[in-house]
């Protein structure tokens, strides 16, 4: 385990910028809705990181402000977003073309759940009067050549969200490479789940809340 | 040959010909790129039993969610029902006066290109594991598993675009681009709603997203 370690727990605003920084140069990215698009707030724009939204386009900016807003440009989440130079569009079928050939390096999507061989559930929660939305989340699931998750590590309830076998129904099968938590960051490799560092908690604490059998 | 046309009841001329029954390719994500006018003028056209492929089903009171409202729609095809504001759809599905399909956006938009594209059906990745392709047929290729897809036709596609030339050749604007080009080719009829036409020749022929080939009427509004 690296000696990254932190004796309280992450802010989401802290996890963003863990996975900001582990963004390679010049990466292609999908930060998806909601939390995930924190990211963008912490990414260095030297580093020339383009980020894609699934509406069609690539070279997507920051939320657009006052006069700035125009509802013809928006991100998948419909938020005003801005352009930033050398942006482009394109129609949905070459947008997730994106996704599914494998342009993108990198996405970031939340998560209900996370299994120890990177499967994905976070797209329904299999309540029955929950209505079924899954929007663009499986095909960059199975699409981006690294799939980031960005969640808390413990439910309400205090259950992990990183488990043995997803409850939930899935998004995608074994496309997870690296989840980033609260409590730390977590890699899947196919020797199991490896901390590449722990906060608020010590591996040992981690394996025993979570019941895994976690790598240090 | 595209007929282009313009004035007050220009919209309700456009729809006048959708029977009950009809699937309709609807364009737009969210708000954008949603030809709300030739939406409306469905609505008041008052064709019943459609199905209808949308990204969305419905925000606000307004366009795609005032068409539901009034009971024209039998079924919905789209990928994300459930947004804050999608009160409308949610009420007719929690009571059982909808159908629902839910399809991965990047299938949507898939199926869509190969109907318009004559492609009999696809292999694709997306959703392999997953609920939503429990029964279909799969396939490992390559050492990838992947589920056979079929086409997404539509009678009727109505979407907006920016400008049009008289010939019907369409340029859109920003991210309201999404579904349209992919709608346009995958109808039998294909309806565009435009703020701007200008003279054939007038669009430079580089930039042109649309061919005309696609459009069969330009609503100008």
């Amino acid at each position: 385990m690296s000696e990254r370690l932190s004796k309280t727990a992450l802010s989401k605003s802290e996890i963003a910028k863990l996975i900001a920084d582990d963004i390679p140069q010049g990466a292609f990215v999908n930060l998806g809705i909601g939390q995930p698009t924190l990211v963008a707030d912490h990414l260095d724009l030297e580093r020339g990181v383009v980020l894609h939204t699934e509406n069609g386009m690539l070279g997507m900016g920051r939320a657009a402000e006052d006069d700035e807003v125009d509802p013809d440009l928006i991100n998948a989440g419909k938020i005003p977003v801005v352009e930033t130079p050398g942006a482009s569009y394109f129609h949905h079928a070459d947008s997730f073309a994106m996704m599914r050939g494998g342009h993108l390096d990198v996405c970031v999507l939340g998560a209900f759940q996370v299994s120890v061989r990177g499967d994905l559930a976070n797209w329904h929660t299999g309540a029955e009067d929950a209505i079924p939305a899954v929007g663009g989340a499986m095909d960059l699931a199975i699409g981006a050549r690294d799939v980031f998750v960005m969640m808390t590590l413990f439910g309400k309830d205090g259950s992990s969200k990183l488990v043995e076998e997803c409850t939930y129904p899935l998004t995608g099968v074994a496309c997870v490479s690296r989840v980033y938590t609260d409590h730390g960051v977590f890699e899947i490799t196919d020797d199991g789940v490896r901390v590449r560092e722990a906060h608020g908690a010590t591996v040992e604490e981690l394996r025993e809340r979570t019941g895994l059998d976690l790598l240090g | 040959m595209t007929d282009v046309l313009e004035g007050s009841d220009a919209a309700d001329a456009a729809v006048a010909d959708i029977p009950d029954g009809a699937t309709v390719l609807i364009g737009g994500f969210g708000a954008a790129g949603q030809p709300i006018e030739l939406i409306d003028a469905l609505r008041r056209r008052g064709a019943s039993d459609l199905t209808v492929v949308n990204n969305n089903a419905g925000n606000g009171d307004e366009g795609l969610a005032a068409l539901l409202k009034a009971g024209q729609v039998r079924k919905m095809i789209c990928s994300f029902p459930r947004q804050s504001d999608s009160w409308v759809f949610d009420d007719l599905y929690r009571s059982g006066r909808i159908e629902l399909e839910v399809v991965p956006q990047g299938n949507l938009a898939e199926r869509m290109r190969a109907a318009g594209a004559g492609i009999g059906a696809f292999f694709c990745p997306t959703g392999v594991g997953t609920p939503l392709t429990e029964g279909k047929e799969q396939r490992t290729i390559d050492g990838r598993d992947y589920v056979l897809e079929y086409p997404l036709r539509g009678d009727h596609a109505l979407i907006k675009a920016h400008t049009a030339d008289r010939m019907g050749n369409l340029v859109y604007r920003k991210t309201a681009r999404n579904f349209g080009p992919v709608m346009a080719t995958a109808a039998t009829t294909t309806v565009a709603q435009v703020v701007d036409v200008v003279e054939t020749g007038d669009l430079d022929p580089e930039v042109v997203v649309t061919p005309s080939i696609y459009v069969d009427r330009v609503v100008v509004t």
